[in-house]
């Protein structure tokens, strides 16, 4: 048998149905649904007579729309419209009979955070979910996507995926990080490395020591970006990290099933002389802190560069450049330890779990936000916040001035109250500095949740390693 | 859904690279839980002011434009989220024909769920293209998809691949979740193969 990779491995395992011509129909053994694509889906099944497949394997949490503030279940917190859409949900999902986690309970979170945290996320399977973020779980050796809502109505339909096999690509970050360099350092580099464009066409499985050495949470912020870079999935082996991570969550199996799991767990990694269509690899020792200065999260630099000249750049990228400066109201050659920021977000599906809460508490113990900052920090699960509020470290961020939300997407996207104002320059630890993103001409600057609390103690991009 | 077949309506340019889903359609409008009505909004933040009011140098605010059934776009077009409601607006608005040199996975898939036909060329090719666009309009390009050409205004023909499939659902206006149901006893199978061989999933 030729050697494989860990994405064929997977692709192979879940093939229900293969054309002529290539085109498969993939199983999906998870499906997650939120409120804002799946109104759609679901009212596609009601007008045809269809049912969900398989309710078992599908998992309903509202988070897009969500207020994060206390209080939220009064109504008048939501717009109207906001208001209907969770509404939805929770028609659909009960009418339906899949499983939910309405805004009270207190597992609700972002879905990418709640999928894992309850044990539906396990090595080896498929996981769709109408949102690119759904790259996330990669970071367990599944085979993670985002899909449109035509798709996840087919998914609610059929449980299956009508799909063609994409490439393979291999990211390799050999060594140890430097301090101060985290797992969204090594994401964002990656993008620096390879554009937005890059992994287009890709499955990418990121390998090598400083992969290895990443915590669950961080092999999470890892993969959450891979769609950034334009790839459908990223991938990384299950190792015995993820089998500790996995064994004893709500949903894993227990006892012997678990044991019978682990042994298929043990075969889901790229054999030796697998093909790769593509291959990158980075020292990890090169990675340094880095920042996003423009409107494309491929806009990366190390913190201790300056804003581009737009001539630096080829073809298209140029103009693109020149816009993004005037839009984020930059100057080229500006240091971008000397941009100001007014507001700091630390939360999302890429760094809303309890380990970038740590980090963050790491920096800011002790001390006071910048007078006049506006810093809120926004877990991702109502069971990230409990755990945050029992470590102690709900009450550092209280006193150093941070707001302390409750769970849901929050200021990544600002479909909820929470935005950015016109001309207001942000540190977010979220994944998209797209224009208008945060709030209409609102700018973004992507960082790590270190690199964000340095901002809001300094009132600028900073550099975390003169704070350590 | 609606058949694709061929197309000959005005082309727009749009070089800009990078494109992305929320310049396509920005998040405050994706609260709605209908299909249609996106168009108004398509590229709302690039095309209206904040007081609703056109901004005169947007490609399809211009006269010429206004009726555009073709987008010529710089690289990696629909980069972003996994929102449908980018090509839910882009087809609401008119638009059935978007021509780059790359898509995004995600966006490109969603284009061909809704009547979309979104086609990859090489840089030259696109180049031409974006020229002919660029001359309003009187120049009016031909998309044909059995034949898998595009004829610009000149006269020029560029052929473009597509994958069998999708083209095959495009011309006859097919729903995938029919076609999926009438492979119901493969996927039957797969579920008792794996039910035995993965029990815990």
């Amino acid at each position: 048998m030729s050697p494989k990779t860990l994405y064929d491995k997977i692709w192979d395992a879940h093939v229900a149905h293969e054309a002529d011509d290539g085109t498969c129909l993939l199983y999906i053994d998870r499906h997650l649904v939120h409120e804002v694509t799946s109104p759609q889906a679901f009212e596609g099944l009601r007008m045809a007579g269809r049912k969900v497949r398989a309710p078992e394997r599908t998992i309903a949490v509202p988070d897009h729309n969500v207020p994060t503030t206390e209080g939220r279940d009064d109504p008048s917190q939501m717009t109207e419209e906001s208001r209907i859409q969770v509404a939805a949900l929770d028609t659909n999902a009960r009418e339906f009979g899949v499983h939910y986690y309405p805004v009270s309970d207190v597992r609700q979170g972002i879905v990418h955070i709640v999928g894992p945290e309850q044990g539906w996320t396990l090595p080896g399977m498929t996981v769709v979910c109408g949102d690119s973020h759904t790259a996330t779980h990669g970071a367990f050796g599944a085979l993670a996507h985002g899909i449109g809502t035509s798709e996840v109505e087919h998914v609610l339909a059929t449980q299956t995926l009508i799909q063609k096999k994409s490439k393979n690509m291999k990211v390799e970050i050999t060594g140890k990080l430097m301090p101060g360099v985290t797992a969204k350092d090594i994401t964002l580099a990656v993008i620096g490395e390879t554009g937005t464009g890059g992994g287009t066409g890709y499955v990418i499985e990121y390998c090598g020591e400083a992969i290895r050495d990443l915590s669950m949470e961080g092999r999470m912020t890892v993969c959450n970006m891979a769609i950034e870079g334009g790839a459908r999935a990223g991938l990384i082996a299950p190792d015995e990290t993820t089998f500790n991570y996995v064994k004893g969550r709500p949903h894993a199996p227990k006892a012997g099933a678990f044991e019978q799991a682990l042994e298929y767990w043990k075969t889901l990694f790229t054999d030796e002389g697998a093909h790769f269509d593509k291959v990158v690899t980075l020292k990890g020792e090169d990675i340094q802190p880095v920042v996003t200065w423009g409107t494309s999260p491929e806009d990366v630099l190390p913190i201790t560069g300056v804003v581009p000249h737009p001539e630096d750049f080829q073809g298209g990228k140029v103009d693109a450049a020149r816009r993004s400066i005037e839009y984020m109201g930059l100057t080229p050659g500006q240091k971008l330890t000397d941009i100001e920021i007014d507001t700091v977000f630390i939360g999302s599906c890429t760094n809303g779990r309890i380990e970038d809460f740590r980090a963050v508490a790491e920096v800011v113990k002790g001390k006071k936000i910048k007078d006049g900052m506006r810093a809120m920090i926004v877990p991702g699960s109502g069971l990230v916040r409990a755990q945050a509020e029992e470590e102690g470290l709900a009450d550092i961020f209280r006193e150093a001035g941070f707001e302390w939300r409750l769970a849901g997407c929050s200021m990544c996207l600002a479909m909820n109250p929470d935005q950015l104002s016109e001309g207001e320059r942000c540190a977010a630890t979220s994944n998209r500095n797209f224009e208008g993103r945060q709030g209409y001409k609102g700018r973004t600057h992507l960082v790590s949740p270190a690199m964000a609390a340095a901002a809001a103690l300094t009132g600028k991009l900073t550099d975390i390693r003169e704070m350590m | 859904m609606e058949k694709f077949e061929k197309l000959q309506g005005i082309a727009a340019p749009m070089p800009l690279v990078n494109i992305d889903t929320d310049m396509i359609i920005p998040k405050v409008f994706l609260k709605s839980i209908a299909r249609t009505g996106f168009g108004a909004n398509l590229f709302d933040e690039m095309r209206f002011n904040r007081d609703g009011t056109e901004i005169a140098d947007f490609v399809l605010n211009k006269p010429q434009y206004r009726e555009a059934q073709i987008l010529v776009a710089g690289d990696n077009f629909g980069c972003g989220s996994s929102r449908e409601h980018a090509p839910w607006a882009i087809a609401d608005f008119g638009i059935k024909c978007v021509i780059s040199t790359s898509f995004a996975d995600i966006f490109f898939n969603n284009c061909f769920k809704n009547g979309i036909l979104p086609i990859v060329l090489p840089q030259e090719q696109v180049d031409l293209l974006m020229k002919d666009a660029e001359k309003g309009a009187n120049a009016r390009m031909t998309v044909d998809l059995e034949a898998q050409e595009i004829t610009s205004s000149d006269g020029d023909v560029v052929k473009f691949d597509v994958d069998a499939f999708k083209k095959h659902c495009l011309l006859n206006g097919l729903d995938d979740i029919g076609l999926t149901m009438e492979k119901e006893a493969s996927i039957d199978a797969y579920e008792a193969k794996a039910g035995a061989s993965r029990p815990w999933v």
